[in-house]
């Protein structure tokens, strides 16, 4: 598990006169879950978008197994790509295609799926997502907010990735969606050994999938550590985060094992 | 045989083995389509690497129940495959939804002939709906200079009317000069190449000026209206502005109609001169009239020409103006909408102005105008 699959090194962005890292530095392990955490606006979907090659870094470098992403040839970054799974935060759905089209799309393009056995797996993958059947014949302007969450989720799971990043992937999700959420994401990781960049704000979800925890603030990664050791970090913002009120009632949820932490057991 | 190649090991108890993933679909299709679903038991323990897609497979081959059957009496399946297989299970064994089936061809050619000939008589009915809405809009804001909203009038005056003053100049500039070559060809049969000039004059005062300035404008300025529109209706920005009490039509589409009412007259205006400028460089250069000759006959034009083509301005300045609004109030959601909105709204605009033209045309010629 000590394997980095993901190395970020001394990142740095701005937007004109907008510095968001400075000097950033974060490491992804294989098979782990890593929860990233921060304020609004401290950069999270910007760092995401960095590691999987969307937004060129002003400084330093990321790595993804190994290689540099906006270094390597068309040829090879598109078959690094397919090694990814991303949810957008704003879902990104395919506005023209329905929702079975959009988890079939990579399907057919890179596994090279027929037309049928694509839509036949798609709509598993919408299952598993916990979308309703008859969902996949809709458009993506006809969903819920909640509805456009699962829908990406079953989107970025449709390769099988090795790697899936996760932009608060439980935002607008009713409670027990979220709850089935969070196993969804340990049963997969403990079949399959995906590693999970996950940007949340739901405390419930920190506690009980995360291996790690990263806080983003002050434009770098202040800690990265366990749940249980970010929470005892010396800074105002994390002790305000894992001791308000919020954060003390989803870690008694926890604690008291209304909900069993695999991660735990792994370890 | 390759190690990881997917296979069926039968015996008293049947094994798989291999790797059962995505990128090895197609070689584990063909193999269960070959294999009968087995009777006996099953070991599943073999299998190198599974992944969802392999599992799905594996879940039609076997059937739901028989597999819960197997997950629940294997007590050697590894627990997080069998965590996967009984996730996936779960998923599948919903009832999937029905697929329509399309009906024949012929059925559907008149359910298409149907739909299209209700959703054109609704189109006319939503526009002279939108049309009214405008106008009633219209009359309640400009009796109140409070609610004028001269920042957004200025920005459009300046999109659509000066950032388009180049290529009107340009366009009609060659068109000009095209018209005199045309006349001094036809013409010059006759000895009557000094008619030229009243050719260019008298076309580009009552028709081509307001035309060719009108065409460009739809083609630049309704498009755009309807993509910016448009893509503010899919993201619900319209409806957030109803919720917030401020009425759409007054924010974006009073503006930019008052704004196209204004400039294309003055980008008529600025299309004709140089129409005329156009003719004139034919004509000095090539028919050796000369530039005092062609201002005088130029001078001799009565003025109802021009006010005849001017007149027409402001009407295809209003039509433009709302068709473009209009299919931007028309889209819905996806970026496929937006698009097929922005190709309607050009092909209806400049359709109109044609159309009004012609009908203009016939008009004032009736009047002896
Ligand atoms: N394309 C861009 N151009 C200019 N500034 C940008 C751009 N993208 C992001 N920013 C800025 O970068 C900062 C970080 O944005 P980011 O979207 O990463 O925030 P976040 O941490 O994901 O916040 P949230 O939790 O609200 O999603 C913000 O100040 C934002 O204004
Ligand atoms: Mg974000």
């Amino acid at each position: 598990m000590d394997e980095a699959i993901i190395e970020v090194r001394g990142l740095s962005n701005r937007f004109g006169d907008n510095s968001v890292h400075e000097d950033l530095d974060l490491d992804l392990y294989r098979g782990e879950i890593l929860g990233v955490v921060g304020g609004s606006g401290t950069g999270k979907s910007v760092l995401l978008r960095s590691i999987v090659g969307l937004n060129r870094p002003s400084g330093g470098e990321v790595r993804l197994f190994g290689q540099n992403l906006l270094a390597l040839p068309v040829e090879e970054r598109s078959r690094l790509e397919q090694r990814l799974g991303v949810l957008f935060q704003g879902g990104a759905l395919f506005s023209s295609l329905t929702v079975r089209e959009n988890v079939a799309l990579p399907l057919i393009e890179h596994a090279g799926l027929s037309r049928d056995d694509a839509e036949e797996l798609a709509e598993v993958k919408l299952a598993l997502s916990g979308l309703a059947p008859h969902a996949g014949d809709l458009y993506p302007a006809s969903l819920s907010g909640g509805m456009i969450k699962r829908a990406s989720l079953a989107r970025s799971l449709a390769m099988d990735p090795d790697v899936l990043f996760l932009d608060e992937p439980t935002a607008g999700l009713d409670p027990i969606g979220a709850s089935d959420f969070d196993q969804l994401l340990l049963t997969l990781r403990n079949a399959l050994g995906l590693t999970v960049f996950m940007v949340t704000h739901d405390l419930d979800s920190l506690w009980t999938v995360c291996d790690r925890i990263a806080v983003l603030s002050q434009k770098r990664v202040l800690v990265a550590d366990a749940p249980e050791r970010v929470a005892e970090y010396p800074d105002d913002w994390i002790q305000s985060y894992f001791k308000g009120p919020r954060g003390r009632a989803a870690h008694r949820a926890v604690k008291s094992g209304s909900v069993n932490n695999s991660a735990v057991q792994r370890s | 045989m390759d190690q990881a190649e997917p296979g069926i090991e039968q015996g008293a108890t049947t094994r798989l083995l291999g790797e059962w993933t995505l990128s090895r679909h197609a070689q584990i299709k063909r193999l269960l389509a070959q294999s009968p679903a087995p009777e006996g038991d099953l070991c599943l323990k073999q299998i190198s690497a599974l992944d969802t897609a392999g599992a799905t497979l594996l879940i039609r081959w076997l059937g739901v129940e028989r597999l819960q059957q197997i997950i629940s009496s294997d007590a050697e399946l590894q627990p997080e495959r069998k965590a996967l297989l009984e996730t996936l299970t779960r998923a599948m064994g919903r009832e999937p939804a029905a697929r329509q089936k399309s009906p024949n061809a012929l059925i559907q050619a008149l359910e298409l002939l149907g739909q299209q000939t209700e959703t054109l008589a609704r189109h006319f009915w939503q526009l002279s709906g939108f049309v009214g809405y405008v106008l009633q809009t219209l009359a309640t804001v400009l009796p109140r200079p409070s609610r004028w909203r001269m920042t957004a009038l200025v920005n459009q005056i300046h999109q659509t009317g000066l950032n388009a003053v180049p290529i009107v100049a340009l366009l009609t500039f060659l068109v000009g000069a095209v018209v005199a070559f045309l006349g001094a060809t036809v013409l010059g049969e006759f000895g009557a190449e000094i008619y030229t000039v009243n050719l260019v004059a008298y076309s580009f005062l009552r028709e081509f000026g307001v035309i060719l300035a009108s065409i460009l404008l739809a083609g630049r300025t309704a498009s755009a209206f309807t993509a910016q529109i448009g893509s503010m209706n899919a993201n619900e920005e319209l409806d957030a502005l109803r919720t917030l009490g401020l009425s759409p039509i007054e924010l974006l589409v009073v503006p930019r109609v008052l704004a196209l009412l204004i400039t294309l007259p003055l980008l008529t205006f600025v299309a004709v001169v140089s129409g005329l400028v156009g003719g004139a460089l034919v004509s000095v250069v090539s028919l050796d009239i000369a530039l005092s000759q062609y201002l005088s006959i130029l001078a001799d034009v009565p003025l109802k020409h021009y006010l005849v083509g001017m007149v027409k301005a402001p009407v295809f300045a209003f039509v433009i103006a709302v068709i473009g609004c209009m299919e931007g109030f028309r889209v819905s959601g996806s970026a496929e909408s937006v698009g097929q909105h922005t190709t309607s709204s050009v092909v209806q605009s400049i359709f109109m102005v044609i159309l009004l033209d012609a009908v203009a045309a016939l008009f004032f010629m009736e009047m002896g105008w």
